[in-house]
This record gives C-alpha cells, sequence and structure tokens, in this order.
C-alpha cells in the first residue's frame, strides 16, 4: 500500500511538470505576445509606441528567446518559489493572486459541501421511493437545474435579492470590508456573504448527482445483499443506509477529482457575474492579456490542486473500498 | 428415513397466494400453496425454475419486492414457548422483523452476491446477533468465530476479520449458514443452497445442513430444482407447478410411486449411472407457459402425457388423496367420470 501511494505521488509530481509545460505553450499559443496586446490596447487609447520602445520591453521580459529558454528560465524560478511578475499589474504574480486562490477553494469547498448536502439525501430518496410524487418533483427540478445556465440563475437571484429584499448580493465581502486586512469581523463578512455564491455555483453539479445517485442506489437495491440484510430483521432505513447507500457512494469518492476542477473553471462566469474575488476571472484577464507569468502560474496552480485532488481521491476510494485496499496487499 | 412424526407442524404454510402486479396483468407467482414443516425434518420444495419456489421462501419471511404482494392463505408458526401458532401475515412490520433472522434463518443460492463486499464477515453476522440477542459487540464477535466454528471455518478467528471477497465459494456458503444460524432460528429456508457450488463443495455443505439439523433439532425448507439432492436430504417434498404444490408427500413415496404426472416427468428425467450410453435422457415436452398465458383448467395439461378428457383443460383439479400425500390431479380424484 505504502508503495502505491509513493508511485501516486511521484506521478502527481511528473504530471504537475507536464502541466507546467503545457499551461506555458498554451499561453503561448495565439499569434502575437503581450507588447502585442499591450501596445493594441494602447492604440485604441489613442497613443503610440514606437518600434524601439517595442523591442526594448521585449528585451525586457525576454521575448526575443526561444520558448524552450523562456520556460526554462520560468520554471526554474518558479520551482525556487517565484512566480514572477504579472506584465499586466506590473505587480509580483503572487501578490496579485494573493487571497483569490484561498478565497476559491472556500467557495469551491463549500459548493461541494452543499451539493453532497444536497444531493445525496436527495439521490436516495428519489430511488428509495421510486416514482413517488416527490421522485417526480426532484426529477422535474433536477433536470430543470442542468438545464438552466448557472449564470442565468445567478442573475435571477441577484435580481431578486436586490428588487425584493432589498440585498445587494455581489462579491464575497461588503465593501468596508473588502480591501480591509484580515480580522474577525471580514472572516463573519465572509461567512454570511459565502451561502449564496456557494448554493448558486452548487446547484447544476446537485441536480446531476442526484440522478447519479439516484441510478447507482436503484442498480444497488436490486442485488441479493439487500434481501439479506432484510432477512436479518434489520429495519428498513439500516438495510437501505448499510448497504445499498454504502455500496452506491463508492463512484462519489472517485469523484472528487473531477469535481474539484469543474468547480474551480465552472465558476469562471458566475464569478464575473458575481463579482467574486476567486482566481476565474483573473484568468480570463490574463488570458486575453496574454500575461505570461500570471497566466502560467494560476494554470500551474489549477493543475496542482488537481493532482493533489486526484490524490486525496485515491486515498479516499482505498479508505471506503476494502476490495481495492487488498488488491494492493 | 424418519417416519412421519404425527406432531404439531412448527411452520404450517395454508393456501399462500401471492401475486405481482405487472403493466400486463396480475402475475400469480404463488398459487395456493399448503404444506408443513415438523421440527427435525426436511420438506424439500422442488420445481422447474419460475413455479414460484423463491417467492414462497420471501413470502413466508414477508420480504416479497414490490410489485410482489401476498394475497392470501396463512403462514402458522408455532411460539417457542408451545403457545397458540401466530400467522406471521397477520403480524406488524415490527413483530415480523422480530422473526426474521431470529426465528426463521435463510441461506441463499448465489452466497458471493448475497453479502455486502463492504464489510467483513463478522460484521455481517454480528449484525443479526446485536439486534436480536442484544449482545454488545465484542460478544457478537465472539459468538460469530463460534459459528464459523460450527460450520467448519479453519482459523475461524482470522476469518472473521475477512471480507468475502478473500473467501472460496464453499466457504462463503459455510459462513452464509453460520449467519442464518447466528440467532438460533428453529426454521431454516435454504432456496438452493447448493445451485453455485461445485459438486464435491455440494456434497460438503448438504452434509453440513443435516449434520447441524441433527444436532439443533432445524426445521428446514429446501428449495432446489435438483431431484437428487431432495433424494438425498428430503423428509418430505412438495413439487410445485406454476405456483402451485401439485404433489406434496413422504419421500418415499412420492420417489417410489410418484402419482402425479409432473412428478413422474420429473423423476424420469433424472440422469442416471444405469442408463444405457449414448442414451437420450427423457425430458419433459414442452416448456412453463408464460405466466401471463397461465393455462386454463390444470395448468400442466398442455405439457401432461396422462391427460384423461376435457376436464382437465377446463377445471382445475381439487387437492386429492390420503393426508400425507395430497395429489392435485384427475387421475386421482375429483374427476367426473371416475368410479371413484
Amino acid at each position: 500500500m505504502i508503495t502505491f501511494m509513493v508511485r501516486r505521488l511521484l506521478l502527481g509530481l511528473f504530471t504537475v511538470w507536464l502541466i507546467s509545460m503545457l499551461a506555458f505553450a498554451i499561453i503561448q499559443l495565439p499569434p502575437g505576445d503581450f507588447v502585442d496586446s499591450y501596445i493594441a490596447n494602447l492604440a485604441a487609447g489613442g497613443a503610440t509606441v514606437s518600434a524601439d520602445e517595442a523591442n526594448a520591453m521585449r528585451k525586457l521580459y525576454g521575448m526575443g528567446q526561444p520558448i524552450y529558454v523562456q520556460y526554462g528560465k520560468w520554471i526554474v524560478r518558479v520551482i525556487a518559489g517565484d512566480l514572477g511578475e504579472s506584465m499586466e499589474w506590473r505587480r509580483p504574480v503572487a501578490e496579485v493572486i494573493g487571497d483569490r486562490i484561498w478565497l476559491t477553494l472556500l467557495l469551491s469547498f463549500a459548493a461541494l459541501l452543499v451539493t453532497w448536502s444536497l444531493a445525496l439525501p436527495i439521490g436516495i430518496y428519489s430511488a428509495v421511493r421510486q416514482y413517488s410524487l416527490a421522485d417526480y418533483v426532484f426529477t422535474l427540478v433536477g433536470f430543470i437545474g442542468i438545464a438552466v445556465p448557472n449564470f442565468l440563475l445567478a442573475l435571477i437571484i441577484l435580481y431578486t435579492a436586490f428588487r425584493y429584499l432589498g440585498m445587494s448580493v455581489g462579491g464575497l465581502f461588503s465593501a468596508e470590508y473588502a480591501l480591509a486586512p484580515w480580522t474577525w469581523d471580514k472572516v463573519k463578512d465572509l461567512a454570511w456573504h459565502l451561502p449564496l455564491p456557494a448554493l448558486i455555483l452548487a446547484l447544476s453539479g446537485t441536480a446531476q448527482l442526484i440522478r447519479i445517485m439516484r441510478a447507482n442506489l436503484l442498480d444497488e437495491l436490486r442485488k441479493p445483499y439487500v434481501v439479506t440484510a432484510r432477512a436479518k430483521g434489520l429495519s428498513e432505513m439500516r438495510t437501505v443506509l448499510k448497504y445499498p447507500v454504502r455500496a452506491a457512494l463508492n463512484p462519489f469518492a472517485s469523484n472528487i477529482a473531477y469535481l474539484f476542477p469543474y468547480l474551480v473553471s465552472g465558476s469562471i462566469i458566475i464569478s464575473i457575474v458575481l463579482g467574486l474575488p476567486t482566481v476565474g476571472p483573473l484568468l480570463v484577464r490574463a488570458l486575453i492579456a496574454q500575461d505570461v507569468y500570471l497566466g502560467g502560474a494560476i494554470v500551474l496552480l489549477l493543475g496542482v490542486l488537481t493532482v493533489i485532488g486526484t490524490f486525496i481521491s485515491d486515498l479516499v476510494l482505498m479508505w471506503v473500498d476494502p476490495r481495492l485496499r487488498h488488491q494492493l496487499d | 428415513m424418519v417416519e412421519p412424526i404425527l406432531s404439531e407442524p412448527i411452520l404450517s404454510v395454508r393456501g399462500l397466494h401471492t401475486s405481482f402486479a405487472a403493466q400486463e396483468g396480475t402475475v400469480r407467482a404463488v398459487d395456493g400453496v399448503s404444506f408443513n414443516v415438523f421440527e427435525g425434518r426436511t420438506l424439500g420444495v422442488v420445481g422447474e425454475s419460475g413455479c414460484g419456489k423463491s417467492v414462497t421462501a420471501r413470502s413466508i419471511l414477508g420480504i416479497v419486492e414490490r410489485p410482489g404482494r401476498v394475497t392470501g392463505g396463512e403462514i402458522l408458526l408455532r411460539p417457542g414457548d408451545g403457545g397458540a401458532p401466530v400467522d406471521l401475515l397477520k403480524l406488524s412490520p415490527d413483530a415480523m422483523r422480530k422473526v426474521r433472522g431470529r426465528e426463521i434463518g435463510l441461506v441463499f443460492q448465489e452466497p458471493m452476491a448475497s453479502f455486502s463486499q463492504y464489510y467483513t464477515i463478522g460484521n455481517q453476522i454480528g449484525e443479526g446477533i446485536r439486534l436480536h440477542l442484544g449482545l454488545d459487540a465484542k460478544a457478537a464477535r465472539e459468538r460469530a468465530i463460534e459459528l464459523l466454528d460450527m460450520v467448519g471455518v479453519p482459523q475461524p478467528s482470522r476469518r472473521v476479520d475477512e471480507y468475502p471477497f478473500q473467501l472460496s465459494g464453499g466457504l462463503r456458503q459455510r459462513v452464509m449458514i453460520a449467519m442464518a444460524l447466528s440467532c438460533d432460528p428453529r426454521v431454516l429456508i435454504a432456496d438452493e443452497p447448493t445451485t453455485a457450488l461445485d459438486v464435491t463443495t455440494q456434497a460438503q455443505i448438504l452434509d453440513l445442513l443435516r449434520e447441524l439439523q441433527e444436532k439443533k433439532g432445524l426445521a428446514i425448507i429446501l428449495i432446489t430444482h435438483d431431484m437428487g439432492v431432495i433424494a438425498e436430504m428430503a423428509h418430505d417434498v412438495a413439487v410445485m407447478y406454476l405456483g402451485r404444490a401439485v404433489e406434496t408427500g413422504p419421500v418415499r413415496d412420492i420417489f417410489r410411486a410418484p402419482r402425479h404426472p409432473y412428478t413422474r416427468a420429473l423423476l424420469r428425467s433424472i440422469p442416471t449411472v444405469l442408463a444405457k450410453p449414448r442414451s437420450r435422457l427423457p425430458t419433459i415436452e414442452g416448456s412453463i407457459p408464460h405466466p401471463f398465458n397461465r393455462p386454463q383448467g390444470c395448468a400442466y395439461h398442455p405439457r401432461c402425457v396422462e391427460i384423461i378428457d376435457d376436464q382437465c383443460r377446463t377445471e382445475e383439479p381439487p387437492e386429492a388423496g390420503p393426508e400425507t400425500h395430497r395429489i392435485r390431479c384427475f387421475l386421482h380424484g375429483g374427476h367426473k367420470g371416475a368410479v371413484a
């Protein structure tokens, strides 16, 4: 088991390395570079930049060199803990990203929590009471949840909250805390703002998960071991929760890894709509501006988080599935 | 074989009806089955697939799955303290749960699928013990080890912490029997307990069941499609066809002088080492009718080689014959042209 984990860890590191190369390459893919888009921006504002100035800028950023040299320099610095400087913001990348990565994680985790705590009980209920009125209602609501785009839902909730409840629901902080240093009050303010975006973010995932849980559990409920449990005299509730639900949960453990990047990337539009200070909108801007170091750093960070998520997912799966555990011994 | 004991049966099934409501119509899976089960004796329930054997077992335990429902009859269980028999069909769900696993144990056909792969066998055996006998986790584990030892699982104190997928098929079935017997039930229903096992393991499992029966005075209902298993194990036999018991009686009578044409056909189709090499095994003509197209009259008449006349096609034969050997066939009673 230990060897398995070590192997997984090494594989994870290798994957991160591949991701870093890919991230760097992808950001370089569109024609032109940061200087081009910078000049275009200035030109749109009426200013002009001479060719000399442009070349000086390119040299400053080391852009004349072949791409593998640029990558080499970048990755060496990244390993040393320096993510470089954002060209657009003219500040260190670490500073630009700042709290955003933690807020993103927090929001994703909160959304995951909401997803699971809604989807699992509803999915179980729908399966056990298949074709009941409640099952049909949940199915209908679920399909609407899958079909309606998240950002539309976000807009509707924003509008409703503002128009009828007089609440302002943008962002994760009230105006007075947005730029303030971390204090206990700021945390409380965050806790107050967190549930709504988390819920909006969770909804489509919840709808899908309800369907998955229902289908899994319906499969499991027909298996002979459920009859065994009933024949032992267990109550129906205990029978269902101990045996088929346990088996139906297995795919969920392996899904943690896939859910995670979805929550991060899926939140971009919602973050823009709701004005959330997460990395999603920042990444979009960095990509548009071809801000190589900022964009590269964010893609790399997301990659690392995904790899970590996969690793955790493996551990959880080993913990919940004895067959897997014994296969490895 | 032991002579019939003229005592009160532990379990008495009277006119049991179980039907499944489907969109195409109602399927009467069990359609008026009656039999008695006595202490220390084995009742073999035999018949082709789909004749309602397993549904009968599930009906007794009240675990027929939807859309199935027990629609009539009585299932009388004589309480351990010797009181008046209780009709299981009239018990509340809570009271019925105290019967399952406690008074009546169930052994299934597929030992692999019938265990959950997520819990140790000790956990799965101990569950019923803790529920019905009120032992704590530690005591339940001790008892699980004793039970494993009783059914012949080697190294029980190590095996108790293993998972079902770590055991061989034969061991799994032994564990299944240990689980069914964990609360000392008085009746054991074994639903095709050896079908999924190879022949040598089959013999071992049957030996084990017989040994446990002698030790504990268990009443066993053995459900099988295998006449060989019946010959080896059963004291009494109920032959089922399309949800009905067409012939019930002591195994010796039924094997020596089968009366119902279906029973005779079943017995003819057993392979024997005495048969002439390369001769064809007799088979029963035709196939089991689809449950939605249950034949009029005697359900067996389209396949029957001893059919008398139109009465077989239009009327259902009543139960006839002596008290210990009941037959549902016009050859043996109820026929209008008969001289009685």
